[in-house]
């Protein structure tokens, strides 16, 4: 099984009409995905390559059937397309957009969790989410994922997330469901929903958790696993090296003062019994070990 | 982007934040032009985006233009763990009563806003936290509701601000909040907050840390862009839209997405080496970014040996070997470049650059591999 989404998830593209949207929104239909509509104010009535477009999210829900989102838009227009798919009945919404402004993604999320409690975001600024061989919303480029399982992959980093796939899928092991969550100060879904997920679909046998500098979500994920988890976790955390008080890249990714150090996050995972690793590499052979033992046993 | 204390009182004063009257001076003359016009006894304080400044000799009283001119003299050029002084803040010295701290800042765990309020200001915060965690009074604020007058008035009291104040501060603590909601601050702290002998409350320090993805809504933000950051290299990779942050190693790293380019510093590391820069291109790098990068990283004096990791997601690992050729057809490197290329149209990558590897154009199969191999070349 997948989590969060299956092969009957049907997807509407809110932006299918702009550059990033069309790429994207194609290359998701042509993986298998269903893709069933896209969504651009004002340009309702056309089509992008055969998908219809939708001035609403609510028309493209009504004449659809869709429950899934892929906001693929600009920053300052992200936070309300979020609300609007919400308004308009989809539950899953993936959004990619990066360079939200944190106030408007605190405020985003909060009113999805008071208004829309059904609904649930992943992101924003992620590379979005792929089951292999059923489902691919986002940007993930699915030849490097292997349909199958047993491994679910949950991640803060997009090309780290790519990094984790191609480790797996080149020796021959297969994912249920691989998750990247973002590296937002806000994101919508975090480590636990999806190690929850992970925890109870029964295909999933192992999971390969990705996190970075930042925050403290890879420390209350160890604490979640001590308490919940029965399956095996294998762990990489990036920016051992990075020096304090600087942003990474991610807008989450920064260590302020003492707090949100790649030691402290693999420490806490360690202590947790996750199997931490150095680099990517050594956290795909140690996920292709676990597997392999998994399958004799 | 973090503000200089000067330009963090600049914003406060936007919202109507009380501040020290005061003003900006890059010379003596200058200095003592705005004590002239803000009156002695003034406060001079150094510029710099380091905490330890008062430690340091950066802030000193001057009772008239004599002292003024012996502490501004001396400030100017000072050297504060690595920061060299270009720039004074000169205001009006404030009697002080008492000191408070207070800032707000996101709670990520908890998804809302946390103000911070404490009446034990003037220390690290850290401190405090660490020592006394009940001298502060922590609130967590709905970010859909915001902060009231109401709200503020019992958060005054519960923090147990001398009555003297607490009125003032917590009209003070709701501009401060919208300044840091409406203001698009990630961080907005005062520390100290003061209350003078007389009765009145303002800020005596200004800590502010932009966020960035919000410049769109913020024009008024180009003033402090000018001054952001010291770092040559970082300035030069600013102007070419790049993700560059100046570390003090050898190895030139240039990796796309933030977590791989995190990542690549880590692995750098762990096989002995040390990297000179953080570097992502992003995504659907090109030969113009590509031929960017390497300047970037080229004008660094201290890269002896550069480090391209790419895992081509959207990013197609043709385009980016081809951007590699074109780069240094337009710009001429002399540090030997190690490729790690994998993902989407790997292998036509990989082909791209067959006919031109040579000393100086190496590929490696893995990210390990390569590193092991950058490191080598930038000790040999």
């Amino acid at each position: 099984m997948s989590i969060f989404v299956d092969e009957n998830t049907k997807v509407i593209v809110q932006g299918l009409t702009g550059g990033q949207g069309r790429f994207h929104g194609l290359r998701n239909r042509d993986y298998g995905t269903k893709v069933v509509g896209g969504v651009t104010p004002g340009k309702g009535g056309t089509d992008v390559d055969g998908i219809p477009v939708f001035n609403s999210v609510a028309e493209a829900v009504a004449a659809t059937g869709a429950t899934a989102s892929f906001v693929v838009v600009p920053p300052r227009f992200a936070a309300d397309a979020i609300i609007e798919a919400a308004q308009g009945g989809i539950t899953f919404i993936v959004c990619i957009t990066e360079g939200i402004p944190a106030h408007d993604e605190a405020v985003t999320y909060n009113r999805l969790v008071e208004e829309f409690p059904g609904v649930r975001l992943l992101g924003p600024n992620c590379p979005g989410i792929i089951s292999p061989g059923k489902c691919n919303i986002g940007i993930t480029s699915g030849d490097i994922a292997l349909a199958g399982g047993p491994v679910g992959i949950v991640s803060r980093s997009g090309t780290l997330t790519y990094q984790a796939l191609y480790e797996l899928s080149s020796q021959g092991v297969g994912q249920t469901t691989c998750v990247g969550i973002g590296g937002d100060p806000v994101p919508g879904t975090n480590f636990i929903d999806c190690l929850a997920a992970f925890e109870a679909d029964p295909e999933t046998k192992a999971v390969m958790m990705i996190g970075e500098i930042g925050g403290s979500e890879e420390e209350r994920a160890a604490e979640w696993i001590t308490t919940h988890m029965t399956k095996p976790v294998v762990s990489y955390v990036a920016g051992v090296t990075a020096p304090p008080g600087r942003k990474m890249g991610h807008a989450g990714a920064i260590i302020s003062g003492s707090k949100g150090t790649a030691q402290a996050k693999m420490d806490a995972l360690a202590a947790a019994g996750v199997h931490v690793c150095q680099n990517p590499t050594e956290a795909g052979e140690k996920m292709v070990e676990i597997v392999k033992a998994l399958a004799l046993g | 982007m973090d503000l200089f204390e000067y330009q963090g009182k600049q914003y406060f004063a936007r919202y109507g934040i009380p501040v020290s009257p005061g003003g900006v001076a890059d010379t003596v003359e200058q200095a003592v032009a705005v004590a002239d016009e803000v009156g002695y006894p003034v406060v001079v304080k150094a510029q710099v985006k380091v905490g330890g400044r008062g430690k340091a000799g950066g802030v000193k009283l001057a009772a008239d233009e004599d002292e003024l001119r012996l502490h501004a003299g001396n400030i100017l050029g000072l050297d504060i763990k690595g920061h060299v002084v270009h720039r004074l803040w000169i205001e009006r010295s404030s009697d002080i009563a008492r000191e408070y701290y207070a800032s707000f800042t996101l709670d990520r765990p908890n998804k809302k806003h946390l103000g911070m309020l404490s009446a034990q200001g003037g220390v690290e915060i850290e401190v405090v936290a660490e020592e006394n965690p009940d001298a502060i009074a922590m609130l967590s604020i709905d970010p859909l509701r915001g902060l009231d007058l109401a709200a503020a008035r019992a958060w005054v009291d519960e923090a147990t601000l001398d009555e003297a104040a607490r009125e003032q501060a917590a009209a003070l603590l709701v501009r401060l909040y919208e300044c840091y909601t409406k203001g698009d601050c990630d961080l907005a702290e005062v520390n100290p907050l003061i209350l003078t002998p007389d009765g009145r409350v303002h800020a005596l320090d200004a800590k502010v840390t932009l966020d960035e993805n919000a410049s769109f809504r913020h024009p008024e933000w180009e003033e402090f862009r000018a001054t952001e950051t010291e770092d040559p290299r970082e300035k030069m990779a600013k102007e070419k839209g790049l993700n560059y942050i100046g570390l003090d190693g050898d190895v030139g790293i240039i990796a796309n997405g933030a977590g791989l380019a995190m990542s690549t510093l880590d692995v750098v590391n762990q096989v002995g080496g040390s990297a000179a820069n953080f570097l992502d291109i992003g995504g659907g790098a090109n030969a113009d970014v590509m031929a960017a990068a390497l300047e970037v990283i080229h004008s660094d004096p201290k890269v002896k040996s550069i480090f391209v990791n790419i895992f081509g997601g959207i990013t197609r690992v043709d385009e980016v070997a081809k951007g590699v050729l074109e780069a240094l057809s337009r710009v001429t490197i002399t540090a030997p470049i190690v490729l790690r290329l994998d993902g989407t149209n790997a292998t036509q990558g990989r082909a791209i650059l067959a006919a031109h590897l040579s000393d100086t154009l190496i590929t490696e199969p893995t990210m390990l591999d390569a590193a092991r191999r950058a490191v080598a070349l930038a000790k040999a």
